[in-house]
Formats: C-alpha cells, sequence, structure tokens
C-alpha cells in the first residue's frame, strides 16, 4: 500500500532539492515540456476557443453526471460488458480481484491507469497471489524499482539513463550481462522483447479510461506506446478502471477534449493511438477480449459535487499544471508524497485522503497562477487552493507560528490608521537596523526566511505614503 | 446496492433528485443529435488539399506514404517498398474484400496469409476505414474483415487507403462510421504514425509495443469517387 506521506511535504521537498540526479532530470525535461506546449498550442488558431468548449462539455457532463452514467451503463450492457459500480477504492480492488480470480487469472497485464495507483490495485493482486505487469514504459520501470510515478503522463520523470540501465540489469538476469546499454533505443528494444511475452501470456488486461461515453457505452484510452492496445486486446478479460467523472455525453463532446488533451500535455497535435472500447468481440471478429467488465469509481469524488472543488473534477489529467509549476519543477512528484502531484495533486489529494493529511500541499504554491492559464478545462486551480487554505485555517491545521502572525496581521489590518502608523514604524526600523550595508541578514520570527536569502531594507516611505503622494500629483497636473 | 448508493451520493452532490422528465428527454434529445462543436479551420479544404493535409500529417508524424494511381498498382508499391527496406516478404493481411479484390500474384514474390496476426508476424497489411486530414489520422474500426491484432503486432504496418476516402475532421469520419456500420464496432482506434515512446528521459524514441514503422499505400481514386 502506498502510505501518503504528504504531511511530509517540507521535508521530502528539502531532500528533493539535495537530490542531484532528480535536479538534473527535472532541468532536462520540465523546460521541453512547457516549449512542446506553447508550439502546439500556437499551431491552433481555435485553441483558446476549444479550451472554453471543453470547459463548457465537462461542466454539463457534471452537472448531469448521474444520467450520463445510467445512459452510460445500459449501452456498455447492451455491447456485451458489466459496469461494476464502486464507492469505494476497497470495493474497486474486491471487484477486480474477483473477476480475475473467476478467469482464473495468474498474470494480469496493465496499461498505465492513475486511478489504479490511486486504489493501489497492484499491491491487492499481488497479495492474492496475482501478478501485475505494468507495460507502459515509464510504469514498468517505476514497477521495478518498487515506487510510485512521480509524474501523471510521464511515470518515470525523475530518473535518468543510469537509473534504467541499473533497474533493467538487476531485473533482467538472463540477458547477456555484458550488453551494453550506449542509446536510449537499447532501453526500449530490450523493454519490448520482455514485455511482448507478457503481452501474450497475460490472462486478463487492465487498463485505465480517459473518457466514458455516455451515448455508445465506449472507454476511450490515449496512449503513444500502443501497450494499451496490446493490454487490452490480447487477454481473455479486459478491466477498465474508469472514476465516475471520466464520463462525456457523446463521440462529438470527447472528440472535443481530445483535441485540447494531448496538444495541453505532450504537445502533440494528437497522440498515436486513441482507441475506443466498446464491450466483448463480436461475433465473427478474429481478436479482442471475450469479457469486458468496467470498474467504475466514486472513492471521494461525488463528495466533491455541489462544493468549491467540483470543477476540480473537469481535469482531464494533461498534466499541463505540473508541466508549468515553478514548484513541481524545482521538488518533482515524489515530495508531494501520495499519487497526484503539482497543482492538480494540491487541490485534489486533500479531497480525497483529507486536508489532515495533504494540508501542506495547497500551500506548496506561489500562486504565479501559470497552472490556471495553461489549464485545458480552466481550472482556476489558484482559487481551489485558496479554498484548501481556507479550510486548513478554520480546522485550525496550521502551524501555531503562523496562525499567530496571521491574527496580528488581521488585527492591524482591521484598523487602517493604526496599520500604516505599524508599518511606517516598521519601515524606519528595519532602515534603520540596516542601514550600513543595505540588507538584514536575519529577522526575529522570520528566521526561516532569511535562512537563504537577505532582506533588502526598506527605502524611506511605506507603499500607502507614496500612493498617497502620487494621487495628489496626479490630482494637481 | 452500491450503484444506488453512489447515483444518491451524486445528486446530493448535486442538490436534487432524478432529473425531472422533461430535462432527461432534453438530454436524450442531445444525444441522439450529437451535436458537433468547433471544427478547427485547417481541415476545411477542397478533397485534393484535404489529401495532402492527411499525407502531410502523416510523414510529419514519422509514417511513410506512396501514392499510386490505382488499386492495381499497390501489389507492386507494396513489394517494392518491402525490397528497400529489406523487410520480409511474407505477410499477415487482414481479410477484407476490397483487399482479397487485389490482384496479388502480379507480384508472385508476395506469399500472403490472411486472418489475424500473431507475434510472428514481421509485415501486417490492414485496411483503412477512413483518413482523417487534421492530423493524419486514420480509422481502424475493429471487424471480422478487419482484426485489431494486425494494427499491433506486426513490427511493420502497411495500411491500404484510398483517397476518397479522406475526410477533414474527426467528426466526419465519425459520421461514416455511423452511417456505415450502424453503431459503434467492439473497437475503434485511431492510429496517427508509428508506436513510440518518450518515458526515458522525456525524449522521443520510435518503435514501443506496436508497429516500429507505418506505411500507407494511398490510392487515388479521388477523381473517380
Amino acid at each position: 500500500m502506498h502510505v501518503p506521506t504528504s504531511s511530509a511535504f517540507k521535508q521530502s521537498a528539502t531532500e528533493a532539492l539535495r537530490n542531484a540526479g532528480l535536479q538534473k532530470a527535472l532541468g532536462r525535461s520540465g523546460p521541453a515540456f512547457i516549449a512542446r506546449r506553447a508550439a502546439a498550442a500556437a499551431n491552433l488558431p481555435e485553441f483558446e476557443q476549444l479550451r472554453d468548449i471543453a470547459r463548457d462539455i465537462k461542466n454539463h457532463a457534471l452537472a448531469n453526471l448521474d444520467f450520463y452514467l445510467e445512459t452510460y451503463e445500459a449501452n456498455v450492457q447492451k455491447a456485451g460488458g458489466t459496469v461494476h459500480w464502486c464507492a469505494t477504492a476497497e470495493d474497486a480492488r474486491e471487484a477486480v480481484l474477483k473477476i480475475c480470480q473467476n478467469a482464473g487469472a495468474r498474470t494480469v497485464t496493465k496499461g498505465k491507469s492513475m486511478i489504479g495507483e490511486e486504489i493501489a490495485i497492484n499491491d491487492h493482486l499481488e497479495k492474492h497471489g496475482i501478478t501485475p505487469v505494468e507495460t507502459d514504459l515509464g510504469e514498468y520501470i517505476i514497477q521495478l524499482r518498487q515506487e510510485l510515478p512521480s509524474h501523471i503522463i510521464a511515470p518515470a520523470f525523475h530518473l535518468n539513463m543510469e537509473d534504467w540501465e541499473e533497474a533493467f540489469r538487476k531485473a533482467h538476469t538472463d540477458l547477456p550481462p555484458d550488453r551494453t546499454f550506449n542509446e536510449r533505443r537499447d532501453v526500449l528494444t530490450e523493454a519490448r522483447t520482455k514485455l511482448r511475452a507478457k503481452f501474450l501470456a497475460a490472462d486478463v488486461g487492465i487498463t485505465g479510461a480517459n473518457f466514458l461515453i455516455a451515448e455508445t457505452g465506449s472507454s476511450v484510452i490515449v496512449t503513444n506506446e500502443g501497450n494499451g492496445d496490446l493490454t487490452q486486446t490480447l487477454p481473455r478479460v479486459h478491466i477498465v478502471l474508469a472514476s465516475i467523472e471520466k464520463c462525456v455525453p457523446t463521440i462529438e463532446d470527447c472528440t472535443s477534449l481530445l483535441r485540447v488533451l494531448a496538444r495541453s500535455a505532450t504537445g502533440q497535435d494528437f497522440s498515436v493511438y486513441t482507441t475506443f472500447s466498446t464491450g466483448a468481440r463480436r461475433p465473427g471478429d478474429l481478436d479482442g477480449p471475450e469479457e469486458y467488465h468496467v470498474v467504475l469509481i466514486d472513492n471521494g469524488r461525488s463528495g466533491m459535487l455541489g462544493t468549491e472543488f467540483q470543477e476540480m473534477l473537469r481535469c482531464i489529467r494533461c498534466a499541463a499544471c505540473m508541466n508549468h509549476c515553478p514548484v513541481y519543477g524545482a521538488v518533482g512528484g515524489h515530495a508531494y508524497g501520495w499519487v497526484y502531484p503539482g497543482p492538480m495533486g494540491s487541490v485534489l489529494t486533500p479531497g480525497l485522503i483529507g486536508v489532515e493529511e495533504a494540508g501542506q500541499l495547497p500551500n506548496a504554491s506561489t500562486f504565479c497562477g501559470k497552472c490556471e492559464s495553461v489549464c485545458p478545462v480552466r481550472i482556476p486551480l489558484p482559487k481551489l487552493m485558496r479554498h484548501w487554505r481556507e479550510r486548513e485555517f478554520e480546522r485550525h491545521l496550521s502551524p501555531t507560528a503562523g496562525r499567530t502572525n496571521l491574527g496580528l496581521w488581521a488585527f492591524f489590518a482591521r484598523r487602517p490608521s493604526l496599520y500604516r502608523l505599524a508599518t511606517r514604524a516598521a519601515a524606519m526600523g528595519l532602515g534603520f537596523l540596516g542601514r550600513r550595508t543595505g540588507r538584514l541578514r536575519s529577522l526575529p520570527l522570520a528566521g526561516g526566511w532569511t535562512a537563504g536569502r537577505d532582506l533588502p531594507t526598506p527605502e524611506g516611505d511605506t507603499f500607502f505614503a507614496r500612493y498617497a503622494r502620487q494621487q495628489r500629483e496626479a490630482s494637481r497636473q | 446496492m452500491s450503484r444506488e448508493a453512489m447515483l444518491t451520493a451524486i445528486r446530493r452532490g448535486l442538490k436534487r433528485g432524478p432529473l425531472p422528465s422533461d430535462q432527461a428527454a432534453m438530454l436524450r434529445g442531445r444525444l441522439a443529435d450529437h451535436p458537433r462543436h468547433l471544427i478547427p479551420a485547417r481541415s476545411r479544404l477542397p478533397h485534393p488539399g484535404q489529401v495532402d493535409l492527411f499525407v502531410r500529417n502523416l510523414e510529419k508524424e514519422f509514417a511513410s506514404v506512396t501514392r499510386v494511381a490505382d488499386v492495381a498498382a499497390v501489389p507492386g508499391a507494396v513489394a517494392d517498398f518491402l525490397a528497400a527496406q529489406n523487410l520480409p516478404t511474407s505477410l499477415v493481411m487482414a481479410p477484407h474484400p476490397e483487399l482479397q479484390a487485389i490482384d496479388w500474384s502480379s507480384r508472385p514474390m508476395l506469399s500472403i496469409r490472411e486472418g489475424r496476426a500473431e507475434a510472428t508476424d514481421a509485415v501486417s497489411v490492414q485496411h483503412v476505414f477512413a483518413g482523417i486530414a487534421e492530423t493524419g489520422t486514420m480509422m481502424l474500426p475493429s471487424a471480422p474483415v478487419r482484426p485489431t491484432t494486425i494494427n499491433l503486432l506486426a513490427d511493420t504496418e502497411i495500411a491500404i487507403l484510398r483517397a476518397s476516402r479522406i475526410v477533414g475532421a474527426y467528426e466526419e469520419a465519425w459520421d461514416l462510421l455511423r452511417a456505415e456500420l450502424g453503431g459503434m464496432p467492439r473497437n475503434v482506434m485511431l492510429v496517427t504514425g508509428p508506436s513510440r515512446s518518450a518515458d526515458i528521459e522525456q525524449t522521443l524514441e520510435l518503435g514501443a509495443h506496436g508497429p516500429r514503422q507505418i506505411h500507407v499505400v494511398l490510392v487515388d481514386d479521388s477523381a473517380a469517387s
């Protein structure tokens, strides 16, 4: 089980900043993601309009989610599939295990699925003697290294070539030890060969879903490798893991969302494989699974409906927010301590595992607003993080020093003349203290802040005084 | 049990009971009409322009294309491609009537098996249902005559597409599918170029789990259609 370590964010972040390998990986990959998305968006003049449309489609789907899920289920059944409604992660794990046991499964191949990580399905299957094999290249090495993905579309974001070589040498001991890993291609080829055998041997294939389509009862996956397609085509049983908010009304709605998904995620115009699966093998078909199951998971989402966090349920998991986030870019994904990192994780994680555990995450933001500016479904992520901060404060979960300072500030802020007096006194006082060097090396009550930098000493007036003077001058002209 | 509990929880969140019948009817109408949203202008071209855009996008996504004048030229184009790439000449081919109607004996070196693909197949030949110019995407709906494994297992996939089947936007391909197939087949793959991964150091490498290369033989039948 992934025990969340989100409450240790500060310590994890400090360690991440000192991790040379991680810093190398972040420095290499972060800017590339930003440039690719910018190019893709610039290449499509309608991109901003399409973002509005994507937002509206998801809002419409969420406002009528019960109706669309019922329609979706009816159409899955018509196509010969089964929907398993699971309110909790526990229910979902049991449903998957039962399907696998009924199929007499020994090995299960898996396409990349974040909800699969969320419900920790691999651990559950292993505990019951079934071997899950991750087939997405990034997930494969994550499984070999027994860690969590550090990014929602690039699980091995934090790794370098030497890590790949090390993990592959350790895992593939049947291959010649003197083989070389000169290029990335060597890694890819070895993984392809190793995993091809797993695809062919698996009894059950488990994939996630980027979308569910009510109109047709289809599940949709988007990949570049083709591993998801092999996973859902070759085994006798296909299980789809999907959370409730993935459901959209029609193929056309899904198509419009697809136009912004790949561009926001990898900067591709379209992913290599976008695949719509609808039920089990049809009469006369020469391939495809004989059973098709959808494990439909709530696990906390319905509790966000009707609250200020409902907008988070529009998320289509493109990762643009974390790719553009200065905090993610500095500490990477693991510091966030659970399945979903970056700004979307800072909003979603407290909703799913509680603000008591994950309250530090919405505080891990500079509120620069870059995440919101690139979100393809226009989720106001900073605003939602601010809501979590409010809840944290209301429930007395934030640290005492911070609360005391905030209380002190509030006292003055409610008394404008006192506030002006106090800020003037502070500016003068600090100016006097730092009059020789122009900077202050340490400050009482702010030792953490000055540990890493000096505070330039205030020069002259306060903001209020200057503003008032400017107004006076302007009115005279 | 869980189903009702989940639907109730959703409705509680939305602060209402089940949708009133008039609203449900409206949503059913929306599903039946499946209205289109904004379609980007880039594919709004006369048909020859759409064919060119399809080819340009396909090549940008690392697939290769040979354009031939008619169906009779397909076996030659396939044989020449295999020879140039130094690839084996035994193929597994989707049992589609349009592919079966081709006179493959004009190139006796080619040995063809019809059916689904197996892991041992090096080269597969697929029938493309429609081409989508917007992004150079091929629509491949599953059917007894168009097995899914043909798209996945061979190292090299050769895709046969008639130019008259190229449309501008995804929505037009979905309309073709609804009109000709009546509903959703078990599986519809939208394929845009050969398999790839950027999981190693976020740097693109071709040839992940699906085909390492895709070669499209485009039959120029547009003038006749």
